[in-house]
């Protein structure tokens, strides 16, 4: 097994294959709940995180977790007030990333490839990070699995939740932290520009495909995982960036889903 | 005692007050139903006796271990959440098959097991929630506008259908509604709401109290007047704002 972690290009497919099951049944939830935005604004907070995170010589994983949740707070907060989100979102979102990339910049004597953090690195992807990034996975797999009907109840209802007992904003509260650590873990394999992307693009490519919300979620983490691996492949073939690579072949998915639906709606 | 007893409940949005002074209980068995006008608080009282809006004031007893079936006016079901109508009587606890075709067949939905719930009719769907709601052998059976977007024999059946649902599950059922004629067939007692209680008790008592009649004119067309009677209505006499208004 160690011989085996040796290799670089092993390490990244692993890293991608477990950011990518993780984020795509999370990202059923943000597609249900018409929350897209919601992931972007998140994962554009992250790059505050480094920017924190290279400050006070903490983690990367650690900076970009803490801003990742506070962001992700800050709009679930905001959100249940009734104002225009869209507008919201879209400010927040984009402020978080320029005062993110201005506050890197600022950082005295700290020369890095800002473009790691915004497309990812995953090549590379050390042990100690395959382990955080599995274990952030497995963290927000067992908490979407925990918390399932749960979920999926306060998705379809907030009233309906509350006559069966089941508190909607605790629920919200849930996928806001699962959304935080995937994002922290994800930083280091697509980067915070693309971070939304694994999370929406799976999902949406496995709608066509599902008759019950349990099957497009697995089918989503199907589709997450074969992008990563296929992605790596291309990426080591072609000598393209990784990161957009794997995304590339996730919307390649999507498109030749969306292309099977119309046709089976037409026949 | 009481299924749920509500005490002068007073409810606010920002600096407007929804509800005052509200008072009200459900007994087993009965069939009480709330009529009001277009924002007279008939879904923000229903939401407070579900608990999933806070009062400002007063207080909402619930009997002990009391189950409450809910029926809400309006599910949005996003086109990208796939779900059979089997797959949605299972949230949120799993039940069994024979449950839920037992539920279905209560409900008039008997055959709609396998269907996706974003293909079912206006009618469809309102059956497959009360199926849902009375899953759980309710004490309490909770309905906002169950009858909205129904035809008028459409809603006359679902009437009779919760009237044979109370007789078979011995529950209690609270319902808002706007169909005036067939609410004051179908209830034992009804409250008439306008921010208020205005009135309330048995309905031919309630149909013949002045505050009604202010509200709502006489008569079937009443109906009409539902729609065009002015909010801000004050009673040209005085009367007491309570429950036992009418009794």
């Amino acid at each position: 097994m160690s011989g085996f972690l040796d290799d670089f290009l092993v390490r990244a497919t692993l890293a991608g294959i477990g950011v990518a099951l993780a984020a795509a049944p999370l990202g059923c939830f943000i597609v249900w709940r018409r929350m897209a935005y919601f992931g972007d604004a998140t994962a554009h907070a992250a790059i505050l995180g480094v920017a924190l995170a290279l400050a006070f010589n903490l983690s990367i994983t650690l900076g970009t977790l803490v801003m990742a949740l506070v962001m992700a707070l800050t709009v679930s907060a905001l959100s249940g007030r009734g104002r225009s989100m869209d507008t919201m979102l879209g400010v927040l979102s984009h402020s978080a990333l320029a005062a993110g990339l201005v506050a890197v910049s600022l950082l005295q004597g700290v020369r890095l490839d800002l473009s790691a953090y915004l497309f990812g690195d995953i090549l590379a992807v050390g042990r100690m990070d395959l382990a955080v990034i599995w274990g952030g996975a497995l963290l927000v797999m067992g908490l979407i699995w925990a918390r399932w009907s749960a979920l999926l109840t306060a998705t379809l209802s907030s009233d309906l939740a509350t006559a069966a007992g089941i508190d909607p904003r605790r629920e919200q509260l849930i996928l806001t932290l699962a959304l935080a650590v995937t994002v922290a873990v994800a930083i280091k394999v697509v980067g915070v520009l693309l971070i939304a992307a694994l999370l929406i693009i799976p999902a949406a490519a496995a709608r066509s495909f599902a008759r019950t919300p349990e099957a497009m979620a697995l089918i989503a983490a199907g589709i997450g995982g074969a992008s990563a691996l296929i992605g790596m492949a291309v990426a080591w073939q072609f000598d393209t960036p990784a990161g957009p690579s794997i995304v590339c072949v996730a919307a390649a998915i999507f498109a030749a889903s969306a292309l099977i639906d119309l046709a089976r709606r037409a026949a | 005692m009481s299924l749920i007893d509500l005490h002068n409940i007073a409810v606010r949005f920002g600096g407007h007050t929804v509800l005052h002074d509200v008072d009200f209980g459900i007994d087993r068995g009965e069939i009480v139903t709330i009529v009001g006008p277009n924002g007279s608080g008939k879904s923000t009282l229903l939401r407070v006796v579900i608990g999933a809006q806070k009062p400002a004031s007063g207080s909402v007893t619930r009997s002990r271990g009391l189950r409450i079936g809910y029926v809400p006016q309006q599910l949005h079901i996003d086109p990208t959440l796939p779900l059979t109508v089997r797959r949605f009587l299972d949230l949120p606890a799993r039940i069994p098959d024979a449950k839920a075709a037992e539920a279905l067949e209560q409900a008039g939905a008997g055959a709609l097991g396998q269907r996706q719930m974003a293909d079912l009719s206006g009618g469809q769907f309102q059956r497959v929630l009360l199926a849902r709601a009375i899953l759980s052998d309710p004490d309490l059976l909770i309905l906002d506008e169950p009858t909205q977007g129904l035809d008028q024999p459409g809603s006359a059946a679902f009437y009779r259908r919760i009237a044979r649902l109370r007789a078979d599950l011995n529950c209690a059922v609270l319902m808002v509604s706007h169909e005036l004629h067939v609410v004051m067939a179908a209830s034992d007692r009804v409250i008439c709401l306008n921010g208020h209680v205005c009135c309330a008790g048995a309905p031919e008592h309630v149909a013949s109290a002045p505050e009604y009649r202010a509200l709502f004119g006489t008569g079937t067309q009443g109906a009409l007047a539902l729609y065009r009677h002015d909010h801000a209505h004050s009673h040209d006499h005085p009367h007491s704002h309570g429950p036992e208004a009418a009794e």
